[in-house]
């Protein structure tokens, strides 16, 4: 299907992008298939966006670009870094990148361990580390879970120390994939609450369109390795040939 | 689905959860040692040493019953060392006849068998002690102090966290061959051997792929949090006085079991 | 769910010292073998595969099929893993397996850990790696079969080392104990080849790229193909040898002293070397004073750092 809805006339909110600026970035997978065809965002202190759009639009390989696990042409600032070879550890210490699955993210035998992983691998000592670990877990209500082990968790609370487990390395920007799949109503809800307390500029992928109406002032609608359209969420919400187009529905 | 029952950890507030997993590690192979160096038939020494295990059981909070019940998983093994029953010369106690050979048991046969059940019984009973009391992850904790290899303790680590993740993921998929496998009433499902080798295989061979991409996965997520190649632990554990006196009383204790077993 | 016990995991009691130290120092050569060669050969990203490839074995080996008459066949896994890991690489994770069945589970002991290290991972990897590696470069049906065979002749070759290890302990008695050991073992290696040849061809039509040139599993030397080649003719020639002349084997033992050393504990093969201007009794005295001293200097110890921790 070509995508002629190229970028919309939604009104972007104005700022330089001081946490995030990323500009026509193209990558292909080495078997040829190309994910990315010239992506650019912005992101402002604060900011927190929806990222959707259908399955295979690119939306986690970009993820995958941010803090420089994939590396494609085109240009990746962080708070005014460019990404590069050599500032690779603090970029990944600025971006907190929580990947779907929490059984992929939590891979250490206790929650201490997994919290501790960041802050550890940034060189801390070990006096930072432990308050970091506490400052973490009290950030996502967790505190009381510190020595327990990560495969006696419930999916719900798995979600929340991932969330953890990159918060300890004090990013400057959180990015989230499809936080609320496979949660009960329940541990979706204080998942919500949590993601509206973080004072965190955040940048979340998800096919859960309720969320996006109700956590996220701006929306970032890709498709086919584009940005299709970028704006205010209300308004996308409303252009429903807009998200027909794009497989998506109105909440 | 949750597989609690690979835990073997017990929640308890006694003296023995909360000594440090070195220690504790220390004393159970030290113990271990002590069994395979004492001689066939030194009963005295086998007393005290099964005294000494009962007191650690009571120790433990846990019941005395608790590690003699599980120490039945070794009994098959027994099987193996039967034969020394009529292999070694000796004066012979008991004859019978068995499938067309005569067998016969001699004293110093039976001398070595059951010698060789106590040291496998108390020896496995210990082992069971350790990881009722003590969690898995200190264990590994334990094992980096003790100067293991790291490769080796963050394999041990990623085999504990990923063991429950893969079983239930074994579970899903013999539940999925169960519910294909229908049979007619009265009939047995399935075609033959080679053919439910082959779906076995399968289902082995679904399981590596799906593991292997598991294993990219955690490499990003590693990679996002820092990884550059080398691991860093914090290892939670700090030697106080009273696992020094310990270790220097279960030294005691099974240096007074060698001497017993040599009187 | 609990583990049947497998015949291969020894637990502790069944091997003597002596044989336990020697299993223990052969593992502990090749595991630190093994280790330096991963931290060379491998990237930082094989530390995940690895552990990840360990939960796979531990997890694979629940797998059963029935077959006949309530037994059933699963894997162990040594062959399979050194074929699509590379041989060193699975030595490690085979390692992680084995003693996490050991400390957990009390299937297989602490002081024979060694032993079962070496038998259920060690041998059975390099069994594996080194007859698949023969044949790489063959078409698809050669190299499946030959990974078959290998499968099945690992866990023959895991079954001949535990009865020659219980035997040299005098736990069992040769005559019976290799027949029995690798009777069962015969067809427990059948349902092991049929597993292990399955699970590759599923592999080999989904991922190609893993078995592949320039895949982990295509790395190892023509060692490999040479020292798993001997250790598979050995078993071979060894087993229907000690099958039909158990005693010629246990004679040639005995006349090499094998099973002497074997079977004594340290402390009794000490006498035989007593220095000739000392009585029997005060070498031992002597030993034993000696043994006494480390002891108490060890127990001193601890309590003086039981106290400096306190303060």
């Amino acid at each position: 299907m070509p995508v002629t809805h190229i970028k919309s006339n939604f009104q972007i909110p104005e700022c330089e992008g001081d946490v995030l600026v990323v500009k026509d970035l193209c990558f292909s997978y080495p078997d040829g298939h190309a994910a990315l065809h010239g992506v650019s965002l912005k992101l402002c202190d604060g900011d927190k966006v929806a990222l959707v759009g259908p399955n295979g639009a690119g939306k986690s390989t970009l993820m995958l670009h941010l803090n420089g696990i994939l590396g494609g042409h085109g240009e990746v600032e962080v708070a005014g870094q460019r990404l590069s070879r050599e500032n690779l550890p603090a970029i990944r210490a600025m971006v907190g990148l929580v990947f779907q699955n929490p059984d992929d993210q939590l891979f250490s035998p206790t929650v201490f361990e997994d919290v501790a992983f960041g802050p550890l691998h940034m060189g801390l000592p070990e006096a930072d580390v432990r308050a970091r670990v506490d400052a973490a877990l009290e950030a996502v209500r967790m505190s009381s879970y510190r020595d327990r082990l990560s495969h006696h968790l419930s999916v719900g609370e798995k979600k929340r120390i991932a969330i953890a487990t990159v918060l300890s390395m004090n990013p400057s920007l959180l990015i989230l994939d499809e936080p609320s799949a496979g949660l009960d109503p329940r541990a979706r809800r204080t998942l919500i609450n949590l993601l509206r307390e973080l004072p965190i500029t955040m940048l979340v992928s998800t096919h859960d369109m309720k969320l996006v109406q109700e956590l996220f002032p701006r929306t970032i609608v890709m498709d086919e390795g584009r940005v299709v359209a970028d704006g205010l969420t209300q308004e996308i919400l409303e252009d429903e040939k807009l998200l027909t187009a794009h497989g998506l529905e109105k909440p | 689905m949750h597989f609690d029952a690979f835990d073997r950890y017990h929640e308890k507030a006694s003296f023995l959860h909360r000594l440090d997993p070195r220690v504790k590690t220390l004393v159970t192979v030290v113990y271990i040692v002590s069994n395979a160096l004492l001689p066939d038939g030194a009963w005295l020494a086998f007393v005290f040493a099964w005294l000494f295990l009962i007191a650690v059981n009571l120790l433990s909070q846990l019941g005395i019953g608790y590690t003699f019940k599980r120490s039945i998983v070794a009994l098959p093994f027994a099987l193996i060392a039967i034969t020394v029953l009529f292999s070694i010369p000796g004066t012979p106690l008991f004859s019978f006849q068995l499938f067309m050979s005569n067998l016969t048991i001699t004293d110093a046969g039976l001398l070595r068998f059951v010698s060789i059940l106590i040291r496998s019984w108390l020896s496995v009973q210990m082992a069971i002690l350790l990881v009722a009391v003590t969690r898995f992850p200190d264990l590994i904790h334990a094992l980096e102090h003790l100067k293991v290899p790291a490769i080796l303790t963050t394999i041990i680590a990623f085999l504990y966290r990923y063991l429950f993740v893969l079983t239930d993921e074994v579970f899903r998929l013999i539940r999925a061959r169960e519910s294909r496998s229908a049979a007619a009433a009265g009939n047995r499902s399935g075609g033959g051997v080679f053919w439910r080798a082959k779906v076995a295989g399968n289902m082995a061979g679904q399981l590596f792929l799906r593991s292997y991409e598991r294993s990219d996965r955690i490499y990003n997520a590693m990679l996002s949090r820092g990884y550059a190649g080398h691991l860093y632990t914090l290892n939670p554990h700090e030697m106080k006085p009273r696992d020094y006196y310990v270790t220097a009383f279960a030294i005691g204790v099974v240096f007074i079991v060698q001497i017993l077993g040599r009187l | 769910m609990h583990f049947s016990p497998a015949p291969l995991h020894i637990p502790d009691g069944f091997l003597s010292i002596v044989i336990s130290i020697v299993c223990w120092v052969i593992t502990i050569i090749t595991l630190s073998l093994a280790i330096s060669k991963t931290n060379k050969a491998l990237g930082e990203k094989q530390v995940p595969l690895m552990g990840v490839m360990a939960a796979f074995i531990f997890a694979a080996q629940m797998i059963n099929f029935p077959v006949a008459g309530g037994t059933s066949g699963h894997l162990l896994g040594g062959a399979l893993a050194a074929i699509v890991l590379g041989p060193w690489a699975a030595m490690l994770v085979m390692t992680a397996v084995v003693a996490v069945q050991a400390l957990l589970f009390q299937d297989g002991g602490l002081l024979v850990m060694g032993a079962n290290i070496l038998n259920m991972g060690l041998v059975t990897a390099a069994i594996g790696y080194g007859l698949y590696r023969a044949v790489a470069g063959q078409s698809k049906a050669v190299r499946l079969s030959v990974a078959g065979v290998a499968a099945w002749l690992s866990v023959m070759a895991g079954a001949l080392l535990t009865s020659l290890q219980l035997w040299l302990s005098g736990t069992s008695q040769l005559g019976i104990v290799i027949p029995a050991m690798l009777g069962v073992h015969a067809l427990i290696g059948l349902g092991e080849a049929l597993i292990t040849v399955a699970a590759l061809s599923f592999i080999l039509q989904s991922r190609p790229d893993l078995l592949g040139e320039g895949s982990e599993s295509a790395k190892g030397g023509r060692g490999w193909i040479v020292s798993g080649g001997i250790i598979a003719l050995v078993v071979v020639l060894l087993s229907p040898l000690a099958s039909a002349d158990p005693d010629g084997l246990e004679r040639v033992a005995i006349n090499m002293g094998f099973i002497d050393a074997g079977q004594s504990a340290p402390y009794s093969i000490i006498p035989d070397y007593t220095l000739p201007f000392l009585g029997e009794t005060a070498a031992s005295t002597i030993v034993a004073g000696v043994i006494g001293i480390i002891v108490v200097g060890a127990v001193v110890l601890l309590i003086g750092r039981g106290m400096k921790a306190k303060a």
